[in-house]
């Protein structure tokens, strides 16, 4: 066999083993987080400050956005049902289209690129910084009392960023189908009473909000603690938390998708 | 009387992974004292410290703090011996979202029940230790080198440690800074009874304080001595490093096919 193909077959299994080996080490470490994360919610003042940085910080984005995305797809919407006499049913379709895919779906993709990046550059740079090692000589644990407050603090938030995410963007669906191009007001919120479900709809959105919290935050936590000391090494974890959390969003919203409501009506 | 000794090292190897770092060093630290470590870069010194905080194992030979074996401790022993001990690191290691003054008050918080008002006390007492009580509402980001450096030796002495090792504490200081931080190493060691280990390649600065020092190169010790046996050694390798002179035992280049070779001048010019 030529040795340039020897070469690349043994290049592909070294990336497989590594990948797989590197797969293993995230799971330990996220079994870590949660073994240590008495101290942080024993002392929940150390979340609550982590709430702040990536929750709150986060919700100018997450409002201007799910604000603009329920102006479009009220928009969308009104402009396909009209074409059926359907259009007072655009409230039912702002709101499903939110509460379901949008709104647990792209508020994880806003907070994965605002805050798991910061998230992952934080933990980065403390221990570019020597600051993790400094905390371990003054024998602090940072799993403990870094990184677990931060994956709390995003495990929390995720939940009431989507939520609020999908309330103003069926605010926003509401301004331009009723107060923009007038529809009936009336008929766009009792449809909307009428087809949102509080068990299929709502409650299966907050669990993919939670889902994707716990994922977004994991990954974040674990690519900053895992990146390599110096400038570069920051921003390669930076990225790759976007990139793997957005693909982990997605591949999750399929699987969550496929179980929670296939074969509903 | 002989001192009681505080940290004994005995035949320690460590590598990482195929590269020798340090190949059966054999040292004696007392309580009481100011010790340096001296040695080109690279020669394993903050490696040195590294096993002494039990951060890393030996490969093979040990590293006793107060007659315990660091390498056999598990995590919470380790964590408990720590409490004694503290380093300061090389650009201090700050934590960048805190205060001065909670820097100072981290650990003071983490591992004690000390009331706020106390805390607060003994802070400002720390700080006033290295000149910097008036700093204490500052943000890491808003001190220079030197007072960054000042305000990490207030928090490595947070808990009237036994032990600090200062990791190049003299670094990219201005001469001001530098004999600052230079006489707050010697007085503090003093007044709180500890022992501390300077690593540096700071030779002036350090002998003026230390009561030995150690030279490591190429992972062993080269030699070590009184500052005064140092200042008159003739052997080679500590004159090369005491007086900075370019020829010497220890080689300015890196090691490298012949020069000729790299330039291709070997068969002369044509």
């Amino acid at each position: 066999m030529p040795r340039r193909i020897v070469i690349g077959i043994r290049g592909v299994g070294h990336r497989v083993v590594d990948s797989i080996w590197r797969l293993g080490y995230a799971s330990r470490f996220f079994l870590l987080i949660l073994l240590k994360s008495g101290t942080s919610l024993r002392r929940f003042g150390l979340i609550t400050r982590e709430i702040y940085f990536t929750g709150v910080l986060s919700l100018i984005i997450i409002l201007v956005s799910g604000l603009f995305v329920g102006m479009v797809l009220g928009l969308q919407g009104y402009e396909t049902l009209q074409r059926y006499g359907a259009e007072s049913a655009v409230g039912t379709m702002v709101a499903l289209s939110l509460l379901r895919e949008l709104g647990p779906v792209v508020a994880a993709l806003l907070f994965a690129s605002r805050a798991g990046s910061a998230i992952t550059a934080e933990i980065g740079l403390m221990k570019a910084t020597e600051q993790l090692a400094a905390m371990e000589m003054m024998a602090v644990d940072p799993v403990a009392r870094v990184v677990a407050p931060r994956f709390w603090a995003g495990v929390i938030s995720m939940p009431f960023l989507a939520a609020l995410f999908s309330a103003v963007g069926v605010f926003g669906g509401y301004l331009v189908a009723v107060v923009l191009i007038g529809v009936d007001e009336g008929s766009f919120w009792s449809q909307m009473q009428d087809a949102v479900d509080f068990r299929y709809d709502v409650v299966n959105g907050i669990i993919k909000t939670c889902v994707f919290g716990v994922a977004v935050t994991a990954i974040a936590v674990f690519e900053g603690y895992d990146a390599s000391p110096t400038a570069e090494g920051v921003s390669g974890a930076t990225t790759r938390t976007v990139v793997t959390s957005s693909l982990a969003i997605l591949g999750l919203d399929f699987i969550l998708t496929s179980l929670m409501f296939r074969g509903m009506s | 009387m002989t001192p009681e000794v505080l940290i004994e090292i005995k035949n320690l190897n460590f590598s990482y992974g195929e590269r020798s770092v340090l190949k059966g060093l054999d040292m004696t630290m007392s309580r009481g004292k100011v010790i340096a470590v001296m040695g080109g870069s690279g020669s394993g010194k903050t490696t040195l410290l590294r096993l002494i905080g039990g951060s890393v194992r030996p490969s093979s030979g040990y590293v006793k703090v107060a007659g315990k074996l660091v390498h056999e401790l598990k995590r919470d022993e380790l964590f408990r011996m720590r409490r004694k001990m503290s380093m300061l690191f090389q650009f201090g290691a700050l934590f960048t979202d805190l205060t001065v003054f909670d820097n100072v008050a981290f650990q003071m918080r983490e591992h004690t029940d000390l009331p706020e008002s106390m805390i607060r006390d003994l802070v400002l007492m720390k700080l006033q230790a290295v000149g910097l009580r008036g700093a204490h509402n500052l943000m890491p980001a808003q001190l220079s080198g030197g007072m960054a450096r000042r305000v990490a030796l207030a928090r490595s002495i947070a808990l009237d440690p036994l032990l600090i090792m200062y990791d190049e504490p003299f670094t990219g200081l201005d001469p001001i800074s530098l004999t600052v931080i230079g006489n707050l190493i010697r007085r503090l060691t003093d007044a709180l009874g500890m022992t501390s280990i300077v690593v540096t390649h700071d030779v002036q600065e350090s002998l003026k304080i230390v009561d030995y020092v150690y030279f490591i190169a190429d992972g062993v010790i080269a030699a070590h001595g009184t500052p005064a046996e140092v200042r008159g050694s003739v052997a080679p390798f500590v004159h090369q490093f005491v007086h900075g002179e370019e020829d010497g035992p220890v080689s300015f280049h890196y090691p490298a096919d012949s020069y000729a070779s790299d330039l291709e001048l070997e068969n002369g010019f044509a």
